[in-house]
């Protein structure tokens, strides 16, 4: 396993030949990060949309706030969420540290500021044209609000995966609130991140592969998606 | 199908002004606008006529004086007056959808929504572009959408600010032949337009604006051929040959 080459075609084996342990940590991340971004996509987009389309006293300091929790480091939030499921923790009682669901919970609450900023200035921007006919039929905030999420739903499609994208990617939460523990916690980015310094390398380039074939699959997806959508509404 | 309430009619203004960074942009317009005849409201690029009529329709607050309706609307009731713009928005959903959306607003049952939608598009002959994008339709079927979708709700009062500028003669007609609909049908209609014709054609009366003052008003022929003021006569003068 000293040559470059030869690290790549064991890599590519594993792939092929559908190694049990690398599609066990495959599917494990899928299913960690697809929640994630289901849950707080949901709360997000309304709370996105909810910003931009009404005033009220504290908006713009929310705002601020939440663009300014864009860039959070995930080993932050890890350490947060970490010390709230704690046994000695205000959420300890639930007893999830350590397994998939503090993962779910640490990288929902990681993008939930990436949806929510990217919603909120997209429906920001649409606001704009829609405001007056929106009053103008009677429409109060919560209909305009999800007439704008269904009217932008190609472009917040890209913001869901590019949400999505920072959730699979990130080491540092799963590896603080799942432990990295074999066949339970176990992610893409923690094993690779362990199968590095152990010196497995062919694991580690394999899911290395297999993340960013699986990023990449999903953009051009996104892509594909938004073009169609443009030619038929115009 | 309309709620039997009381009339909202007569509009009253009351020395109303409108301001906005330090400029007088509407002053001291006293305004009675009653059901029936349809008003059309006149005055150079500028003049405050788009102001006025958001003023009227609740979009804006003038900073000072009263909009006073016989029967004021209450936040959360449907509302009874409508309001077309001159470029439409139109939801990225079907021409039906558009309508069956608005429909949704004013609280009107799920199960009878598409019918009344599907009536609507009939009347101003859109019928066969149902189930189409309603953003691909041309310039002149986005503005029909528009009425009809302001139409359907069946509003006491009609606000039209220009709704056919930019459009090509035969939308024109097509659009003034449903405007004329709606005030057969009962509502109230008015209307801005920078196009004499079209204000000969439709309109019963005349406001006249000038640099945010109603300076004139009148019935619509004695606008045409006599009118009161220098600032009107100039405005006729000034217009007319390229209309
Ligand atoms: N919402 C607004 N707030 C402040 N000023 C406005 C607003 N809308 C228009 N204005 C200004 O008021 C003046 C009159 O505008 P408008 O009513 O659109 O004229 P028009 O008679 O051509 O429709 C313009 O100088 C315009 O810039
Ligand atoms: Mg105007």
């Amino acid at each position: 396993m000293s040559t470059f080459g030869a690290v790549f075609g064991e890599a590519f084996r594993l792939i092929g030949a559908l190694d049990l342990a690398l599609l066990d940590i495959v599917w494990l991340s899928l299913r960690v990060s697809l929640s994630a971004v289901l849950i707080s996509t949901v709360v997000a987009l309304p709370f996105g949309a909810a910003l931009a389309v009404t005033r009220f006293p504290g908006r713009d300091a929310l705002v601020v706030t939440v663009n300014a929790l864009l860039g959070l480091p995930a080993v932050v939030v890890g350490l947060a969420i970490y010390l709230l499921l704690s046994r000695a923790g205000p959420l300890g009682t639930f007893g999830i540290l350590f397994t998939p669901a503090a993962m779910v919970v640490a990288q929902a609450v990681l993008i939930f500021p990436l949806i929510a900023a990217l919603a909120r200035q997209a429906v920001a921007d649409a606001w704009r044209e829609y405001a007056e006919q929106m009053r103008s039929l009677g429409a109060g905030p919560v209909a305009s609000s999800l007439a704008l999420l269904h009217d932008l739903r190609f472009s917040l499609v890209t913001i869901v995966l590019a949400a999505f994208g920072r959730a699979i990617a990130e080491v540092g939460a799963v590896m603080i609130v799942g432990g990295n523990i074999d066949g339970v916690t176990r992610v893409m980015t923690t094993a690779i991140a362990l199968e590095t310094s152990k010196g497995d390398l062919p694991l580690a380039l394999g899911l290395g592969i297999v993340l960013l074939g699986i990023v990449l699959l999903l953009n051009v997806g996104a892509h594909l998606l938004k073009e169609r959508a443009q030619r038929h509404h115009a | 199908m309309r709620e039997p309430g009381p009339p909202m009619l007569p509009l009253v203004l009351e020395g109303i002004g409108f301001s906005a960074g330090g400029r007088d942009i509407l002053s001291g317009i006293d305004l009675v606008l009653e059901a029936g005849p349809r008003t059309v409201i006149l005055g150079p690029n500028g003049a405050g006529k788009s102001v006025l009529m958001r003023i009227c329709h609740g979009l804006l607050a003038p900073t000072s004086g009263r909009v006073l309706w016989s029967h004021r609307e209450r936040p959360g009731e449907p509302r009874r007056q409508a309001m077309v713009f001159q470029r439409p928005v139109l939801l990225r959903r079907s021409v039906l959808g558009n309508l069956t959306f608005a429909l949704a607003v004013v609280g009107v049952p799920h199960y009878e929504r598409e019918a009344r939608a599907v009536a609507a598009l009939g009347r101003v002959g859109l019928a066969a572009h149902a189930r189409r994008p309603a953003r691909v339709l041309s310039g002149g079927e986005q503005q029909r959408l528009a009425l009809a979708r302001a139409w359907m709700l069946e509003p006491e009062v009609l606000f039209l600010d220009e709704p056919t500028a930019n459009l090509d003669p035969g939308a024109v007609r097509e659009i003034e032949a449903i405007v004329q609909s709606i005030h057969a049908s009962g509502t109230k209609v008015v209307m801005v337009t920078h196009n004499l014709g079209q204000a000969r054609r439709l309109g019963d009366e005349v406001v006249f604006l000038d640099r945010g003052r109603i300076v004139e008003r009148s019935a619509i022929d004695r606008f045409f051929r006599t009118p009161a003021t220098a600032q009107a006569d100039a405005f006729l003068k000034g217009e007319l040959p390229w209309h």
